[in-house]
Formats: structure tokens, C-alpha cells, sequence
């Protein structure tokens, strides 16, 4: 009970004395998750339409493989990253391992599944409600696939919120690829590892309190901003 | 733009190995307002979905007077269950419109003057999705007409609105036929063919049972199963 509470006390006075290296991975961390996210969701939410309106042989395997890859463990992509990126891996010429474009790309590979498969499930639904009309209006793939995004759009908002969670919560695969780095890869899920093995827990906690308050507040300003209660039902 | 007339030749729809329409051989010209009616199960919505082209055809021809693509893009289709894209009246309206590249401010000042014309010209912000039954019907039809298709299929258009909204709609049928405009209505109100049909297609276990002239039709049926079925007897 002491822990918490010295972890609360503690975060309180990070936050109000502004602290420097608080603030720095604190940043980073959000630099990092929206990085990811926007880029996952670039290529998520169109993924996730085509395959709610394209009819083609492997559809049903697809989808399944894309749910499945929602429970991807986040060391299991970590590993495979670096070994890509590592001097003697494929893409170890562009040297990019340890540097926070390696955390993006792992985080991209983590969340896009899931960012997905949530939105395929919502899109889905919106397709069988449009069908008959859309077809009737002999619209384009395109146009259908533009349509159902934008019409769909507050139910994407939730899978991309979903994405944000688990990306900025995450820290197997960005430990092993960014390698948490102090002032350079270190971010806030990292420096709890880190401060958990030094055994400062209070510490750790209070860092801990801030990534809850950052994931909340960016929530709620985001379904505040979209008005997502207010208008959800449509 | 000429479609008709348009000519189905031994065309049948399947679903599932199971024949829902046909073999139909059929002629429709070009002008006026065409009754398909039928008792339930009879192929009434399949048979407007066929020459619509959102059923597929297993079998048989149907010819336009033009090509199928430019038929298609001059047709519109309004369901017995409208389907409200989540979006506003005004947005709603102006969809077909932007499908076909016309520019947005002309786009709107259309959608507004259809808005008016249905009586929903005070709830262009609305959610589409929140109108009434009516309002959502309203709606739907004037999406439909908004593009001038030269052929209008229409499903049930009336089924579950009292009167008051049938009247309205029928309103804005009768003048869309006035402009020329060609309808084909699947209906089971017999009191709504009689309003409005030119000539009638009578349905019966997914084939054209009886056609003609819609006085002659409901005066003097030629067979004894549309003269029961205008009766009010059960067909089957």
C-alpha cells in the first residue's frame, strides 16, 4: 500500500515539477505510438473494407488469419524485427535497428491485425446493410469501399483507439528493437521495465500512473473531439 | 436516352439450385407506369431485381434498346425497406449526385430543392437514420428521382405507411410520370395499381401469369387465378 501511494506522490510531483526526463520519454512515447498508429491505420482501415466488400477465393482464410494475429506476441515480432534490421539481417544496411523508426515498425506490424480485424467486423456489418442500395447506385469498388469508410467512421475511430492502447501499453517488442536507449529509444513502458529491475517501484509505478493518464485523457479528447456518443447511433 | 423497349427472353433467376423467377418472356415498352403485382412469393421483388440488374440472370436474355451499362446507369431502384446512408438528408440527397461528379455547391442546391419538394426541406441537417418510416421513404425517393433516371423501379414503396404518406408519395409518382419518367411497381395494394398503372404484370409462382392493359386487367381478368387473386382469394 506504501508503494502505491509513494508511486501516486510521486507521479503527482513529476508531473507538476514538469520533469525533464519525464517529459522527454513521455514524448517519445507518444511520438512513437502515433507514428504507428497512423501509419497502421493507413493500411488497416482500407484492408479491413476490401475485405468486408471483395469476394475473392482465400477470403474466409484471410479473415481468420487476420483475428488470429491479434493475439500475435509482441516478443515473437520484437525477435523477427531485429533480426531483419540487425546488421546481418535483410534490411541491416539501412540501419535502423535501435532507433525509435524500429519501435514504429514493430508496433505497426503488432496493431495492424487488430486495428483490422475490429474494423472488418464493423465495416461488415455496414456492407450488409448497404449492399442493395450500393449496387443499385452501380457504384465503383472504390466509391463503395470510400463510402462505407467514411459512413463507418466512428466505429473505426474505436478499432484505431483500440490500436493506441495496445501500442502504447507495449513493451517486449520495442524493448528488444529500440533497445531502451536513455535519450534516444526510451519510452515510458521501457523505463517501468527499467526501473522495475532496479527495484525502484515507486518510481516505476509513477511512470506507470502517467501512461494510464496519457492513454485516458488522449481517449476521452478523441471521443469528446469525434462526438462519438453524441452521434454514435448514426 | 432510350431504354425501351426492353425484351426478356426465357430469362429465369436461381438461387441456391432453386428457380425464385422465370423462364419469363416479356416485353415492356416506354412509357407510363407498369404494376407487377402478385401473391407473396410470386418473384414480384426478384423479378424488378432481374431487369435491374442486381439479381443475376442464370439463364435466358434481356435486351434493352441500349446497352445493359447505360441502362443501368440511367435506372434507379427504391426498396421496400429504404436503406438511409449515416449521413444527413442534405448529405443523403447529394450522394448519387457526387457518385456522378457534379460539383458539390450544384449538388446541394439540388438536394435542397428536392428536400422542399418532399416536404423535408426544414431537416437537411437531420440524421437520415432518425427520420420516420415515411420521411425515410420520402427520402428515398427523391435520392432515387434526384439523377432523372429514366426508369424508376419501385418495391413496395408504400407498404407500412398510412395513408397520409402513401398519398404524398403517390403525389410525387404521378408527377415524376407526368415528366415522362418510367415506373415499374411491384405492389400489393390493388388500390395503389388501380391509381397508378398504365398496364399490369400478374405474377404467379415466378412466372408471368397474365399481362395487359391495367383497365382491362382489374375490369376483366383473363384467367381464374388473377380474377381470385383481385378478389381477394387466396392464390397460390
Amino acid at each position: 500500500m506504501d508503494t502505491l501511494w509513494g508511486g501516486l506522490t510521486k507521479a503527482f510531483w513529476l508531473v507538476v515539477t514538469r520533469d525533464s526526463d519525464l517529459l522527454e520519454i513521455a514524448l517519445r512515447s507518444l511520438q512513437v505510438t502515433g507514428i504507428a498508429l497512423a501509419i497502421a491505420s493507413v493500411i488497416a482501415l482500407p484492408l479491413a473494407a476490401f475485405l468486408a466488400v471483395r469476394r475473392f477465393r482465400y477470403r474466409r482464410t484471410v479473415i481468420a488469419l487476420l483475428n488470429a494475429l491479434m493475439g500475435l506476441p509482441p516478443v515473437v515480432v520484437g525477435l523477427i524485427v531485429y533480426l531483419l534490421l540487425s546488421r546481418s539481417g535483410p534490411l541491416g544496411v539501412l540501419g535502423l535497428l535501435f532507433t525509435p523508426t524500429a519501435m514504429v515498425i514493430a508496433q505497426v506490424i503488432i496493431i495492424v491485425p487488430l486495428i483490422a480485424s475490429i474494423a472488418h467486423q464493423s465495416i461488415r456489418d455496414l456492407w450488409q446493410e448497404y449492399h442493395d442500395l450500393l449496387i443499385s447506385m452501380n457504384v465503383t469498388q472504390g466509391q463503395k469501399i470510400r463510402t462505407l469508410l467514411w459512413d463507418c467512421r466512428r466505429a473505426l475511430l474505436t478499432a484505431s483507439l483500440a490500436g493506441f492502447g495496445r501500442a502504447i501499453g507495449e513493451v517486449g517488442a520495442i524493448m528488444i528493437v529500440g533497445g531502451n536507449i536513455d535519450h534516444a529509444t526510451r519510452v515510458l513502458t521501457t523505463a517501468i521495465a527499467l526501473e522495475t529491475g532496479k527495484g525502484d517501484f515507486a518510481l516505476a509505478l509513477a511512470l506507470g500512473f502517467v501512461l494510464i493518464a496519457l492513454a485516458i485523457l488522449i481517449n476521452l479528447a478523441i471521443h469528446v473531439l469525434s462526438r462519438t456518443e453524441r452521434e454514435g447511433r448514426w | 436516352m432510350t431504354l425501351f423497349p426492353v425484351t426478356l427472353t426465357a430469362a429465369r433467376a436461381q438461387r441456391h439450385g432453386k428457380t425464385l423467377v422465370g423462364p419469363i418472356d416479356l416485353g415492356l415498352g416506354g412509357a407510363g407506369v407498369t404494376a407487377v403485382i402478385g401473391p407473396n412469393g410470386a418473384g414480384k421483388t426478384t423479378f424488378l431485381r432481374l431487369l435491374h440488374g442486381t439479381e443475376r440472370l442464370c439463364s435466358g436474355t434481356i435486351r434493352w434498346h441500349c446497352s445493359t451499362e447505360e441502362a443501368r446507369h440511367h435506372q434507379a431502384f427504391v426498396f421496400q425497406h429504404p436503406v438511409m446512408l449515416r449521413r444527413t438528408v442534405l448529405q443523403n440527397l447529394c450522394y448519387p449526385l457526387a457518385l456522378r461528379g457534379t460539383p458539390r455547391r450544384a449538388a446541394e442546391d439540388q438536394a435542397r430543392d428536392w428536400a422542399a419538394r418532399i416536404g423535408l426541406g426544414d431537416m437537411l441537417d437531420r440524421p437520415a437514420p432518425m427520420l420516420s418510416g415515411g420521411e425515410r421513404q420520402k427520402l428515398a425517393l427523391a435520392r432515387a428521382m434526384i439523377t432523372d433516371p429514366a426508369l424508376l423501379f419501385l418495391d413496395e414503396p408504400c407498404a407500412a405507411l398510412d395513408g397520409r404518406a402513401t398519398r404524398e408519395i403517390e403525389d410525387i409518382l404521378h408527377t415524376a410520370k407526368a415528366k415522362g419518367m418510367r415506373l415499374i411497381l411491384a405492389t400489393h395494394n390493388m388500390g395503389q395499381a388501380r391509381r397508378l398503372a398504365d398496364d399490369v404484370v400478374f405474377l404467379l409462382r415466378g412466372r408471368v401469369h397474365e399481362t395487359g392493359a391495367a383497365q382491362g386487367f382489374f375490369n376483366q381478368p383473363a384467367t381464374p387465378q388473377a380474377k381470385a387473386f383481385l378478389e381477394g382469394d387466396i392464390v397460390e
